[in-house]
């Protein structure tokens, strides 16, 4: 029943080990409250009512009221003090699973979407509290329950005893196959589901592409697929659900006939009282509801153990990326590349391979290349977003993979060319980087990117942006993104094609805001433009993924003719006859 | 539903302050949502009225069954087991077991079928539901999806969706189940005893009103965990998506402790939900069982008076244990049911949004398309007092390439989104060969127009399938020449498998510039008469976009084009330029004639030329 995952859980639970007890102890307890209010109804039977003993009947009514009482209150305590552990359980494991993801590099979050590991944080973790704030319990309860009362009904009576015990045969033989066959049709179920909830996100995202190209049907074609497969396939779980169901509550009244039969025949010859019959027929059919709900609870611990599963591949991820005891006392920012190389785990080709390359402190350098030849990735393995197959990279001579990782991105910032804003404020989306920024800074890294918009926002700096909040503009987003990497004041700062969606009047007016700040630091800027490149104090070309060229803009210009043809544009054009 | 509200500061300060969300209502229209609800949901059962009068029919024949058997067990211990004793046989009390069997079986039966019938609607009422919403939301202008954001569509087809699959599936048959069992319990213990049935049901208006009680609690952490789940989502959602962001400016600690922080309100939230059925549960129990100990009292009593039979004794206590047991559930169905009726509510909102920009009843044909587009005093404002275009009047022959610049905010796209119907002019029409495009049908306007924009959408599957996705009918030949015609050819075949590679998440191993190109190919492969590319080219590098420039001279030279880009470079293609300022041109005619003059289009291309150096 139990699987490794589900099991190796139980750790998340060992601060509440006296709590545990409490709650078994109140379980068990009730229980055997639960089953003695039948056995007083025998007395009642067979005492006061056979024997016309009225004084026997007020203390025996009494005491099946203290009983009563009793198992409500033992419920109480069990339940109230259920919510303590079963809640700790699943919060702090979705920390833990938080704080693991947040480690994980960035090679597993480009296989993962974020939606699938959002079910292992809600659905999947609720699926493991219900199991165990309801599922286990009542799993062990219902077990112990029709244990005990088999033992009391064999000790009344033993040939319907051991009818009773008979029946329960063939309810667990059908509840173990039932269950092979539900995890399969559920899994099948939620990968379908799955399927259908990517193709949404995709209709979503790309309403404009789909509204362009008038493909609305051709979308909700593919859609409506996927969903029929979705519905035929819960189809098949419900008639399978059905007929189990169904079962499980026929045994048990099935059983009652003939407990009936044979305990009223008992009765007329006098093996058996009246009352014995009534307290068997009632244990009995409190033994229905324990029964039934099995097949129920039996799918809910399914579905807790694959969820376990599933939130335990993601725990056991090691993060491939993590950081070194080195340290630099006071960095300088000298950057190198000493043969670095990058494969893509199973691509045939490196995307990077022998890339050699030096930038001294405080020096910039430009990186141009064709589209595809890897230039964001280059700039990647620097904060260790992606970590060389081969090779390495040095700052100040330490090889990154030595230093530690909080350590190495303070010394590096970088401005993406698709820019990350979070549903907050903008004051909180641009310290990402430094949180202890101060105001005056904070408006010279906004002077900076040429992002004085917003403060025209209506409530300014604390105006939400994000999904969530304001849109802005792509201009605008870069424009943050570039402040962002600014404000943290780093060593290094790598600028991957930050400018492309700007203007060209913005652009300029950033550029030369930027000089300023990448006088101060080593700058590695990402460029397909000759404005852009001339920020650096020399190019490097990146083609085929290698290094092949470093040298100044001019002379490059005049000797390379593959950096000409990247570069020169107007030139070329003219030679060609494309202007006219 | 409006977007306008006043602002809410939230506790947290990192999240800044935002318009009140659209997902919360006030109190007041509460009442016109649950009307709009009910209207969905009755228009989602028609369909099925025959089915559900037979599941009634069912359900009902299915409890009565099962009430009969602790009825039957009171029969055989009054009536079969007296003649036995007295030597009689057991005759009657033959019959009575063969009846019990008869009705545990039909109850069986009809059981079964209750189940796969209400699965079977159950599961053709969200087929349908999912149908609808997706549809509609595909039919939905951009205004509105520009408003109402892709994180609300997805939750809005999925967890909603799966709210009320949760109510269908499970939620359903244990309500009507448990009020059956409530219902029939109460009756037949009337008619068994009337004084023990009046005592027995004494506790009813106590539980109905505990009940009530719970109810309105849980109503109340219903609502306090659903903010506490979303707040959570979306943190989470948003730190793995911007993971890059988060790894590379070290946010990991601060991410850490608001998501704790978080997650903490929501263990708070679902502590005092599960802490109300904590004291729900018990106090149903202690009801029962107070109520057991009274019946066994007085029951006993009337026994011992001989007023009843030791049967109708074992009869009470055999239903006062099935009057409880589906308490249990009703607790759970609360949730299940106020999660599904609010994912009722927003979804019957989504299909009530009518498309702004709506298709024409009677369409106007247009079978050849020469592609003049005309604008007669066109004005666009997405609020009122702030107009876009305030007044344009805009002719542009069929097969000119004209090209659009201007500073950021000038008007540009809203100039190229118009002539693609993406929005309708607040005043004046935009017509296409002389035909308002609010007049054609969308299948008409998609052909003949098509807008490439800087946001490449890649769909999963292969870069065939996305360049296919401009003419689904295409063959692989002609996918490949469009490929090539805008050079794309080339690293396509470099990919891993071609043609045939998987694009990934979202085209992740591509370069933006890659993306630019299958988008590019994927609107040559449409052949639209009219063309209209928005910043299309500002990832490409400079080879790249030279080719696309070469392709173009071609492929434009029979099309009418719109280019609008910041880099002059593109604009150079184009035999006319537009210059627009604060939603008007303000400068019209041959490129080579606006760079001789003096205008701005002389100022940028000089400040373009010193920009190359």
């Amino acid at each position: 029943m139990f699987s490794a995952s589900l099991w190796r859980l139980k750790s998340y639970l060992r601060p509440y080990a006296p709590r545990l007890v409490l709650i078994w102890l109140a379980t068990i307890a009730g229980i055997a409250a639960g089953i003695a209010i039948p056995l007083v109804g025998r007395e009642i039977i067979d005492g006061p009512i056979a024997h016309r003993d009225a004084g026997a009947l007020l203390p025996l009514g009494l005491l099946a009221l203290g009983l009563g009482v009793t198992e409500a209150f033992l419920t109480f305590v069990r339940r109230w003090s259920q919510t303590g552990p079963v809640l700790g359980l699943e919060t702090a494991i979705r920390d833990d699973l938080y704080r693991h993801l947040q480690r994980l590099p960035m090679s597993f979050h480009n296989e993962w979407q974020s939606g699938q590991l959002l079910s292992r944080a809600t659905t999947d973790l609720s699926a493991i509290r219900r199991f165990f704030g309801f599922g286990l319990l009542f799993l062990v309860m219902n077990i112990l329950q029709l244990i005990t009362v088999t033992v009391v009904l064999l000790q009344m009576y033993w040939p319907l005893g051991l009818l009773v015990a008979a029946s329960s045969v063939p309810i667990v033989l059908v509840s173990l196959r039932f269950e092979r066959r539900y995890i399969r049709i559920s899994r099948l179920v939620q990968d379908q589901q799955g399927d259908l909830a990517t193709l949404v996100e995709e209709s979503a995202l790309g309403i404009r592409t789909i509204r362009a190209f008038g493909r609305r049907r051709h979308v909700y074609d593919s859609y409506d697929g996927s969903a029929t497969k979705v519905y035929d396939t819960s189809m098949d779980k419900v008639r399978l659900s059905s007929r189990f169901f169904t079962f499980l509550e026929v045994i048990p009244n099935v059983t009652l006939a003939l407990v009936l039969l044979l305990g009223a025949l008992a009765v007329g010859g006098g093996s058996l009282t009246l009352g014995t019959l009534v307290a068997f027929t009632t244990l009995m059919l409190s033994l229905v509801w324990p029964i039934a709900s099995l097949g129920y609870i039996l799918a809910m611990g399914q579905e807790a153990m694959t969820a376990a599963d599933r939130v335990m591949e993601a725990l056991d991820t090691e993060p491939g990326i993590t950081g070194g005891a080195g340290g630099i006392d006071v960095p300088r920012g000298h950057l190198r590349f000493e043969g670095a190389g990058f494969r893509f785990p199973g691509a045939e080709r490196p995307v990077l391979h022998d890339v050699w390359l030096d930038v001294r402190p405080g020096e910039t350098v430009a990186v141009v290349g064709a589209t595809g030849s890897g230039k964001t990735t280059l700039t990647a393995l620097v904060p260790r977003l992606l970590d060389v197959t081969s090779g390495r990279v040095t700052i100040d001579g330490h090889d990154v993979r030595d230093l530690p990782l909080t350590e190495l991105r303070s010394v590096v910032a970088t401005a993406f060319e698709e820019p990350t804003l979070f549903s907050m404020s903008v004051r909180e989306n641009l310290m990402l980087g430094r949180g202890d920024a101060s105001e005056e800074e904070m408006e010279a890294a906004i002077e900076v990117a040429q992002a004085g918009f917003v403060h025209d926002l209506p409530w300014g700096l604390d105006t939400r942006i994000g999904e969530q909040g304001l849109s802005l503009s792509g201009g605008q987003r870069q424009r943050l993104a570039l402040a962002r990497a600014v404000l943290s004041k780093p060593r290094i700062l790598v600028l991957d094609d930050t400018l492309s969606a700007l203007d060209v009047e913005t652009e300029a007016l950033v550029e030369e805001a930027l000089r300023q700040v990448l006088a101060e630091a080593t700058g590695v800027v990402v460029a397909h433009r000759a404005s852009t490149v001339l920020l650096a104090d020399k190019v490097a070309l990146l083609r085929d993924g290698t290094i092949t060229h470093v040298g100044r803009h001019q002379d490059l210009l005049a000797e390379v003719p593959e950096y000409r043809e990247l570069l020169a544009q107007d030139a070329d054009l003219d030679q060609e006859g494309v202007l006219r | 539903m409006t977007t306008t509200g006043t602002p809410v500061r939230e506790p947290q300060g990192w999240r800044g302050v935002a318009a009140e969300n659209r997902d919360d209502l006030p109190e007041n229209v509460s009442l016109l949502l649950r009307t709009r609800s009910r209207r969905l949901l009755g228009d989602l059962l028609r369909p099925h009225k025959k089915a559900i009068a037979l599941l009634v029919a069912i359900i009902l024949v299915s409890n009565a069954a099962g009430l009969a058997i602790p009825y039957l067990v009171k029969v055989g211990i009054d009536s079969g087991i007296p003649p036995m004793l007295r030597g009689q046989g057991s005759g009657s009390l033959l019959t009575v077991v063969a009846v019990i069997l008869t009705a545990a079986l039909v109850q069986a039966f009809t059981r079964q079928v209750f189940l796969k019938l209400s699965g079977k609607i159950g599961q053709g009422i969200l087929l349908e539901l999912r149908r609808r919403v997706f549809d509609h939301f595909q039919r939905l202008s951009l205004s509105f999806h520009e408003r109402y954001t892709s994180g609300r569509v997805i939750s809005r087809l999925t967890s909603d969706v799966e709210a009320i699959a949760e109510l269908l599936q499970s939620g359903f048959d244990s309500i009507v189940t448990a009020v059956l069992t409530l219902v029939g319990t109460a009756v037949l213990l009337i008619v068994l005893d009337v004084h023990l049935g009046l005592v027995a049901l004494i506790p009813l208006p106590v539980l109905l009103l505990f009940t009530r009680w719970f109810r309105r609690e849980s109503s109340l952490v219903y609502r306090r965990t659903r903010e506490a789940v979303a707040l959570v989502i979306v943190h989470f959602v948003e730190s793995m998506t911007g993971i890059r962001a988060v790894q590379a400016f070290r946010r990991e600690p601060r991410n850490q402790e608001i998501f704790e922080e978080l997650n903490e309100n929501y263990r708070l939230a679902n502590r005092q939900s599960m802490r109300l059925v904590a004291l729900f549960m018990p106090g149903v129990k202690l009801i029962g069982n107070v109520t057991v100990a009274a019946v066994l009292l007085y029951g006993g009593w009337l026994a011992f008076q001989d007023e009843v039979t030791v049967g109708v004794l074992a009869a009470f206590l055999l239903y006062l244990r099935q009057f409880y047991e589906p308490m249990q559930e009703i607790s759970q169905f609360y949730n299940t049911l106020q999660s599904a009726g609010a994912a009722l509510e927003k979804l019957s909102g989504v299909l009530e949004e009518e498309p702004e920009v709506a298709e024409p009843a009677q369409p106007v044909p247009l079978p050849r398309v020469a592609g003049e587009v005309r604008f007669e005093g066109v004005e666009f404002s997405y609020v009122k007092e702030m107009p876009i275009l305030p007044r344009l009047d805009l002719v542009v022959p069929a097969g000119q390439t004209v090209a659009v610049v201007g500073a950021t905010g000038a008007g540009k796209t809203t100039l190229a989104k118009l002539i693609a119907r993406f929005y309708d002019p607040t005043a004046g029409r935009v017509l296409l060969d002389g035909v308002n495009l609010r007049d054609l049908d969308e299948e008409a306007l998609r052909r003949a127009v098509v807008m490439v924009t800087q946001e490449n959408f890649l769909f999963s599957g292969t870069v065939a399938d996305n360049i296919r996705f401009g003419r689904p009918g295409a063959s692989m030949a002609e996918v490949v020449a469009a490929a090539e015609a805008i050079g794309a050819h080339e690293f396509i075949s470099g990919l891993p498998e071609g043609y045939e590679t998987e694009v990934g998440k979202r085209g992740g191993r591509m370069s933006a510039g890659q993306r630019q190109l299958v988008a590019f190919a994927r609107a040559f492969l449409a052949d639209p008469a009219v063309l209209i590319l928005d910043e299309a080219t500002s990832s490409l590098d400079v080879p790249s976009e030279r080719l696309v420039q070469r392709a173009l001279r071609t492929i434009l030279a029979d099309r009418t084009a719109l280019i609008i880009a910041h880099r002059l470079s593109t604009v150079e293609i184009a035999e006319r330029v537009l210059v627009m300022e604060a939603g008007r041109i303000v400068e019209d005619g041959p490129p080579a004639l606006l760079v001789a003059g003096s205008g701005r289009y002389a100022g940028l291309h000089r400040a373009w030329l010193e920009s190359l150096a």
